[in-house]
């Protein structure tokens, strides 16, 4: 035991590097440059804004990644809290002073590049959690005080991100919260009350809702409500989806996206366009480079010898996992549309930013996967 | 080691309640796959249909009609080559600037300015905005000038309809100008093949032949992006011409019939006597078809519509007119073949008849004296027929005269406007207007005066019946797909019966009971033109290559008041709504006859000095025709 422990504590930059998961690099590698060939496709096969930036940010965020992760585990361990609450800070800071865009407030300038707090929140949450849990004893995790703890972990940010308003990640970082509450022990009849609490409130909930939130249910119901305002997007995009087939139109030749049929191809809807170009078999592929990922991540948790790197490595597994559920759900229309990426397919910098920093801690539990921590 | 257990059990958990995460997650993973599956594969033609249908987009081009030629295969109505400008706002940098450039370059009016400012406003800045429809080629050239200067500017090169021979056809052709709604409505294959800017047959055997004529659209297929915009033309579907029409008519004659009724009201039709082809079918005064292919200025509708001359009314087929005297041969003929006259029956005229108390009066005041049949046709007595029809009846000359094609349409359902006339028995004025027939009813006549009304091609079907023996022909303005030479149609008519395609029963071809009648009354006609004394004796070719036989017609508009009969007023001194009506009906040449043709002057006076003399300039371009005509019978063969 002592003996492990001094050799974590002491291992060498070439150790490091040699400890990488390469077949979780290659993946993430083989990702970007797909990402880049699909913003290609949406600049119309033309090297334009969209390949540019994401390009850059590519090679901006893919070194910091490596970066974060030859830092030890122990290290993002001890930082979990403090970067939560900065994150939080961020998102107070949006809220008064963030820049507005389409009805929403949810950027800060950067001067650099616009971030976007709420996309760090997404792996902040599960840093924080993954902390919680591996800190508290087994015995007190149902404990009120603890569970009172773990609400107020989990909510405090979605208040401010659902007044942003951005109704889509606020999901998700309450999914990635909810997922490691459920990992790290809380009893199963909690869930199933509150799940029951929520079908009940459900109605209470939704007259809550925004009306344009409301419509996007109404059009998810039955997108030829109005086909061509609010059930467009998802129309259309079940078009190009469909009639990519079973091989697809070919690269740079899908008509949909080339003829502006769909909307937002560069961000939330970039899987319509790579569908429509690549087909079944492109689609199916593609999902296979994601599951290689996610389970790359798992198989880290597993090996992970603190529990901290175990639930974290758990967590954003589970959080790429509904990432990628909830951004095809909603292209095939078995979902309302909510506003949500595609990791590093889509555009956007803080949604890789965020992605990035992710897959880093990952990699640095996998580099000092028998480092415990106390 | 508490620690240590606690912590042992705390990933226990965990990795159980991972395990239970992660079968969750191929669950859902399998159910997106499903889903994926569903729509590329299970579904991929209906979303491929309905990419398609996003992306594709048809323009369809107005149909090419097709071309109409005369006899001789010469393009009536053919298809032109215009030159039109149009603007695309998208590509223009500064629309007023190119506005006032093109006002000063195109002469536009402040109108035309503003409809294309009202144009722009409703349009995709994609839409072309067309300027001009027809630009003259100097216009077009000097656009193309000054195209470096006119940003946004297109000059297209497109085909509308044109008439060669601008009005000498108007009547026969009608006109193509842009359908109403109803129009659409009402022709299937027009609301089929309709795009904005296509033109339709409005009238005549434009409007007839419509479906013949209409042809097929081209069709451009262009991929559009999701505002519409084309990107680019994927194919090019070629449309088809519609069907080539070869119609009986000679344009040189038609030509002549134009500028021999040099721009007076009334009408001039020529027939072959064998084949029933019409030669020439004109109706004075004419207009321009050509005004109405790109829409007609309110000024030049107003001047053809308020001719007093009623230029849009086809005179030869709707025109209705007394026959006057050129209904004599058919009394005469029709008195012979009832036997109640020979030729050795004579009639005194004094000058008038007196019936009944009522004053029945001849053209000549002094009398004819004793008259037979020759002399009263070649002198037009009027008293020799107001006995002969007394003697005769109207039901029996009604029945002649209807099998001569008298009170029936000529042409059929080809013209719209074509009036059956009036050729009145006894019967018929008991149904139509309560009353019981008059004896002096049938006097009049037998001098085509009364009820009775005839139409120009009427009588001059008539002519060619008698001209051609006495047997029925089929008048015809189309050459149809087995056209009958001359010889043939002359051979099938002297054999009595001919199975008719159209009405499929067997037609007896002979009008007469006695050819001899026939024979009779050819030749009082010649002797009308030919002979000394004749009414139209001037008019006459004494030349046996072009000499013919004729009758000439006086048809008055209004009752002859005493005191004016008194007056004998010279022609310009009554007012020109009173005049009477000139005809001339003839036929030639005498020996050997081919032709036939009626002529009528509105209000020309005496048929002898307004309408005869017309037909002597007539025949022998008619003749010398002739051999070229004869050349031309099997030119083409068209099939409609």
């Amino acid at each position: 035991m002592f003996q492990h422990h001094r050799l974590n504590s002491e291992i060498t930059l070439f150790q490091k590097i040699k400890n990488l998961d390469y077949i979780l690099l290659v993946s993430v590698i083989l990702l970007s440059v797909l990402s880049l060939f699909v913003m290609y496709s949406t600049d119309g096969g033309e090297i334009l804004f969209h390949t540019k930036n994401h390009f850059v940010k590519l090679s901006v965020f893919f070194p910091l990644m490596i970066f974060i992760a030859l830092f030890n585990i122990k290290f993002w361990h001890n930082f979990s809290y403090i970067i939560y609450l900065i994150v939080i800070l961020l998102l107070i800071y949006v809220s008064f002073f963030g820049i507005k865009s389409s009805g929403s407030q949810r950027w800060m300038d950067l001067y650099l590049f616009v971030l976007q707090p709420s996309e760090l929140m997404k792996v902040a949450i599960i840093m924080c959690l993954a902390k919680y849990f591996h800190r508290i004893k087994i015995e007190n995790v149902n404990s009120f005080s603890s569970i009172t703890i773990l609400l107020s972990i989990i909510i405090i940010p979605i208040i401010f991100v659902i007044s942003q308003p951005d109704l889509g990640t606020s999901i998700l970082i309450a999914l990635s919260g909810l997922i490691i509450l459920w990992l790290g022990g809380i009893k199963i009849k909690y869930f199933i009350y509150s799940f029951i609490t929520f079908l009940i409130s459900l109605p209470f909930i939704i007259s809550f809702l925004k009306p344009y939130q409301k419509l996007r249910i109404l059009t998810f119901l039955d997108p030829d409500r109005d086909p061509l305002g609010a059930g467009y997007q998802i129309i259309q995009s079940k078009i190009a989806i469909g009639s990519g087939g079973l091989n697809g139109k070919g690269f740079l030749k899908g008509t949909q996206s080339y003829l502006d049929f769909l909307p937002e191809k560069h961000t939330d809807f970039i899987f319509t366009l790579f569908s429509e170009e690549f087909g079944f078999i492109g689609s199916v592929g593609l999902l296979i480079l994601y599951s290689i990922i996610i389970f790359r991540i798992v198989r880290i948790g597993a090996i992970s010898r603190s529990n901290f790197a175990r639930l974290f490595c758990f967590g954003y597994a589970f959080a790429i996992f509904i990432y990628i559920v909830v951004n095809l759900s909603m292209v095939l229309g078995l979902l309302p549309i909510v506003g949500s990426p595609l990791p590093i397919m889509s555009y956007g910098g803080s949604s890789m930013l965020a992605t990035m920093i992710g897959f880093g801690i990952v990699l640095s539990a996998k580099i000092n996967h028998k480092q415990m921590i106390a | 080691m508490i620690k240590s257990n606690s912590g042992i059990r705390k990933t226990d958990v965990i990795n159980r309640r991972m395990f239970l995460i992660g079968a969750a997650k191929v669950v859902v993973l399998v159910g997106i796959i499903a889903r994926l599956f569903s729509l590329q594969i299970n579904e991929n033609k209906k979303y491929l249909t309905l990419s398609d249908k996003n992306r594709i987009r048809e323009w369809r081009l107005p149909p090419v009609r097709g071309n109409i030629v005369d006899y001789f295969g010469n393009v009536i109505a053919g298809n032109l080559k215009v030159y039109q400008l149009h603007i695309i706002p998208e590509q223009v940098e500064n629309f007023n600037y190119l506005l006032v450039r093109l006002k000063i370059l195109l002469n536009l009016s402040e109108k035309r300015i503003a409809r294309i400012n009202k144009l722009k406003a409703e349009l995709k800045p994609w839409d072309s905005i067309i300027v001009s429809e027809n630009l003259s080629w100097s216009q077009f050239v000097k656009i193309n000038n000054y195209l470096y200067d006119l940003v946004g500017v297109k000059p297209v090169m497109t085909i509308s309809r044109n008439y060669p021979f601008n009005d000498v056809y108007t009547h026969v052709l009608g006109y193509v100008s842009q359908p109403n709604e109803q129009e659409i409505l009402e022709n299937e294959t027009i609301q089929e093949r309709f795009v904005p800017g296509m033109k339709i047959g409005k009238l005549g055997l434009e409007r007839r032949l419509e479906n013949h004529l209409i042809g097929t659209n081209a069709i451009q297929r262009y991929e559009v992006n999701a505002y519409g915009k084309r990107i680019n033309q994927l194919e090019h579907q070629k449309g088809e011409q519609g069907s080539k029409i070869r119609l009986t008519v000679d344009t040189e004659i038609q030509k002549a019939c134009g500028e021999l009724l040099n721009e007076e009201a009334g009408s001039i039709s020529v027939m072959d006597i064998y084949t029933g082809d019409i030669i020439a079918m004109y109706s004075s005064p004419s207009y321009n078809p050509n005004l109405f292919l790109f829409g007609i200025s309110q000024d030049e509708w107003q001047l053809i519509r308020n001719n007093p001359l009623k230029p849009l009314i086809n005179k030869t087929l709707s025109g209705l007119y007394s026959p006057g005297s050129t209904i004599k041969p058919i009394v005469a003929l029709s008195a012979l073949e009832n036997k109640v006259i020979d030729t050795k029956f004579k009639v005194k005229c004094t000058g008038k008849m007196e019936l009944y108390g009522q004053t029945f009066h001849c053209w000549k005041e002094k009398g004819h004296g004793w008259v037979s049949l020759k002399n009263a046709m070649k002198q037009s007595c009027d008293t020799y027929f107001y006995e002969v029809s007394r003697l005769l009846g109207v039901d029996r000359l009604n029945i002649t005269a209807e099998k001569f094609g008298l009170g029936k349409k000529v042409l059929g359902d080809y013209f719209d406007t074509e009036k059956k006339g009036l050729f009145p028995n006894t019967k018929w004025k008991k149904n139509n207007l309560g009353k019981g027939w008059v004896l002096g009813e049938t006097l009049i006549t037998g001098i085509g005066q009364g009820y009775i009304q005839t139409t120009p091609l009427q009588l001059c079907m008539m002519t060619a019946q008698i001209a051609n023996g006495g047997f029925t022909i089929k008048p015809k303005i189309i050459v149809d797909s087995n056209p009958i030479s001359y010889e043939d149609a002359k051979q099938s008519m002297e054999s009595g019966l001919l199975f008719d395609t159209d009405s499929e029963e067997l037609l007896d071809k002979k009008l007469f009971k006695n050819q001899q009648n026939i024979k009779i009354v050819q030749e009082a006609m010649f002797a009308s033109t030919n002979e000394r004394f004749g009414t139209s004796y001037k008019s006459r070719i004494d030349d046996p290559k072009y000499q013919f036989a004729g009758k000439t017609g006086t048809a008055q508009v209004k009752r002859i008041s005493k005191r004016e009969r008194e007056l004998d007023l010279e022609l310009e001194q009554i007012p020109y709504k009173d005049r009477d009506h000139a005809l001339y009906i003839a036929y030639g040449p005498y020996v050997n006859p081919r032709y036939a043709l009626s002529i009528i002057v509105e209000h020309g006076g005496s048929g002898s000095k307004a309408a005869a003399p017309i037909a002597k300039k007539l025949f022998k371009l008619i003749i010398d025709r002739h051999d070229l005509r004869n050349k031309q019978s099997n030119f083409e063969r068209i099939t409609i």
